[in-house]
């Protein structure tokens, strides 16, 4: 039996990164099915890439450039058309600083 | 007097042309694919939203032009299905997941994608948005978080993913041509399972503005249509630069429709041993070479090629495609646009957590968590950059092999269609579905699936359709078109209907 892939306690820490409230069944079904995967991913450790340089994107060589002058964005009343929660012009969110 | 029964088998070319003469109107055609798609669509279930008047309208003002005198398009009134991951101007968009969703409708865009905007200024009257599982993320459509779509070849199985709302859209004569994407293979894979012909063009060929990002250095728009000829006429509309997506290439889009009916005689065709070994179906495997032999009878030199890195694609695929996915994915946060949660006591971060957990499926979350270990610290190097050093190892794989051969021709799915719910419980055998089509995305080449016949029936299952897929240099969709239309030509199973379509 070999040390399981990825622990419980690593998914609680991995799933608070992600901001996805996972409830326990959760934490514990993740904890297996990501084990399983990324004992299958070992795979790629066969694979010598010593002197090997990373490949981010394919046929991009040069990301060109726009002309350095002002485009106008969405109007604001289309920007705020399909927010859940908006207020004074803008989108509404939860409290997140003390008063 | 044309037969609305004959309408809704014509190819997309057939249609453009006879609309652009005025041997048929826009909204008779129109009104054939619907009345097709409520025959069927009730049973298929290909189709996540469908606006009858917004069709016809659509339909009426391309005759109007045309009698106008204007000038019609190359997609003069063809009906064209859009996945529901490209965005369509004030017409609901979801990528089939609850967290687009919002007082009972998905999120209206404020911007047609390019690809769409595109099809609308050649003539083609944008019908309906298709089904796929939650954010492309599937190989099946059975993750939509709406409904499954079934195959018309046999209802009880799946037609692939992701793009399999537009396969079925397409197979079962609801529509002559559709728009997908492919990131693995969500194109490439549903064509093959449901008979009918799929293109992902290069990386860089078609812009991806509007495309809802899942992997950003894979996803490719492309379009799917019941001929090669149509799919090519489809791809050369929607191709071509764009501002909008710096990474879309300047490369002139050529004749890629021109190059069907070419002579393929003197042309090199690969054949790599990795994609005939262990797990393929034998009958696949059959059809297969039997496309291979008829190449060889019209004057195709086989060749036998080498892409030896061809098994650690899977491994690679997930690596980079969910590490991708977990960063284009932290955008629907609730604040936004779609679905929000409010815990009762909570902060931001509360909200955050509770509107994603409730908003994403299962798949979603799935690979949302594994692409933010991959990334995070002190694995970065172990998975991510690991993965990405393969990926450059596979991509010259096509390299050296595409020094000696002009296209490469493999089979596109292992297997068949199998069976709803079959694979729902065990996501690893799910992504290794997709083991002949990813190595092409994330070497940026072009691929085309084509049918390729079908699986004899047995007692164990029906008859079922087999998919070739031809993959080519960058930016050689040209090549493609002319090997597939010449396979095309010599296949006897080309004209085939589903039984839904052929019984009604």
């Amino acid at each position: 039996m070999t040390s399981p892939a990825i622990s419980r306690d690593q998914v609680l820490h991995v799933a608070r990164l992600a901001r996805l409230d996972l409830d326990d069944l959760d934490i514990d079904r993740m904890t297996q099915e990501l084990g399983a995967i990324l004992r299958y991913v070992e795979i790629l450790s066969e694979v010598d890439t010593s002197s090997v340089e990373p490949t981010a994107q394919v046929g991009v060589s040069r990301l060109p450039l726009r002309e350095d002058v002002r485009t106008d964005g969405l109007p604001r009343d289309v920007v705020l058309a399909e927010a859940p929660c908006t207020s004074h012009d803008g989108f509404a969110v939860p409290a997140f600083i003390d008063e | 007097m044309t037969t609305m029964r004959e309408i809704e088998t014509w190819s997309v070319t057939q249609i453009a042309e006879r609309v652009a003469s005025g041997d048929v109107a826009a909204e008779q055609v129109a009104e054939a694919f619907l009345d097709a798609a409520a025959r069927r669509d009730t049973t298929l279930r290909a189709f996540l939203s469908l606006d009858h008047d917004r069709v016809i309208d659509q339909a009426r003002a391309v005759d109007l032009a045309r009698r106008a005198g204007r000038p019609c398009g190359p997609l003069c009134g063809v009906p064209v299905a859009v996945k529901d991951a490209l965005c369509t101007r004030d017409i609901p968009t979801s990528c089939a997941s609850r967290i687009l969703h919002r007082a009972g409708r998905a999120w209206l865009p404020p911007y047609d994608a390019t690809a769409v905007e595109r099809l609308r200024g050649a003539g083609a009257v944008v019908f309906g948005k298709t089904n796929l599982d939650e954010f492309a993320m599937g190989s099946s459509t059975e993750n939509s978080a709406f409904h499954p779509t079934h195959n018309p070849w046999a209802l009880d199985r799946v037609p692939g993913g992701s793009s399999g709302g537009s396969a079925v859209a397409v197979a079962a004569r609801m529509v002559p041509g559709a728009l997908g994407s492919d990131t693995g293979g969500s194109i490439r894979q549903p064509a093959a399972l449901t008979h009918t012909v799929g293109i992902k063009p290069t990386y860089g060929r078609v812009s991806r503005f509007g495309l809802v990002a899942f992997a950003s250095s894979l996803d490719q728009v492309g379009p799917f249509a019941n001929d090669v000829r149509g799919a090519a006429r489809i791809l050369e509309v929607i191709a071509g630069r764009d501002p909008r997506d710096a990474t879309t290439a300047d490369t002139p889009v050529g004749p890629i429709e021109g190059a069907c009916g070419q002579d393929v005689r003197g042309m090199r065709v690969g054949i790599p041993d990795e994609y005939f070994g262990e797990g393929i179906d034998g009958e696949v495997a059959r059809r297969v070479r039997e496309a291979i032999d008829a190449l060889r009878d019209a004057g195709c030199i086989i060749v036998p090629v080498s892409l030896p890195h061809t098994r650690f694609a899977i491994a690679t695929y997930y690596v980079i495609a969910t590490a991708e996915a977990s960063s284009n994915l932290a955008r629907f946060d609730g604040v936004r646009f779609g679905f929000r949660s409010t815990p009762e006591r909570g902060d931001l971060t509360a909200m955050y957590g509770s509107t994603r957990a409730k908003g994403f499926g299962v798949e979603v979350r799935r690979r949302i968590m594994l692409g933010t270990y991959v990334l995070s610290a002190g694995y970065y190097e172990a998975y991510y950059l690991k993965a990405q050093r393969v990926r450059t190892l596979i991509r010259r794989d096509f390299e050296q092999a595409f020094r000696n051969v002009d296209v490469i021709v493999t089979p596109t799915s292992p297997t068949p269609a199998w069976k709803l719910g079959e694979k729902l419980d065990d996501p690893l055998a799910m992504y290794l579905a997709d083991v002949f089509t990813l190595p092409a995305s994330l070497a940026g080449v072009p691929a085309i699936s084509l049918p390729a016949g079908f699986t004899s029936a047995t007692a164990q299952r029906p008859m079922l359709p087999v998919g070739l897929q031809i993959i080519a240099p960058p930016f050689a969709e040209s090549n493609l078109c002319r090997v597939a239309a010449a396979w095309e030509a010599r296949n006897p199973a080309r004209n085939a209907l589903p039984p839904i379509v052929a019984q009604p």
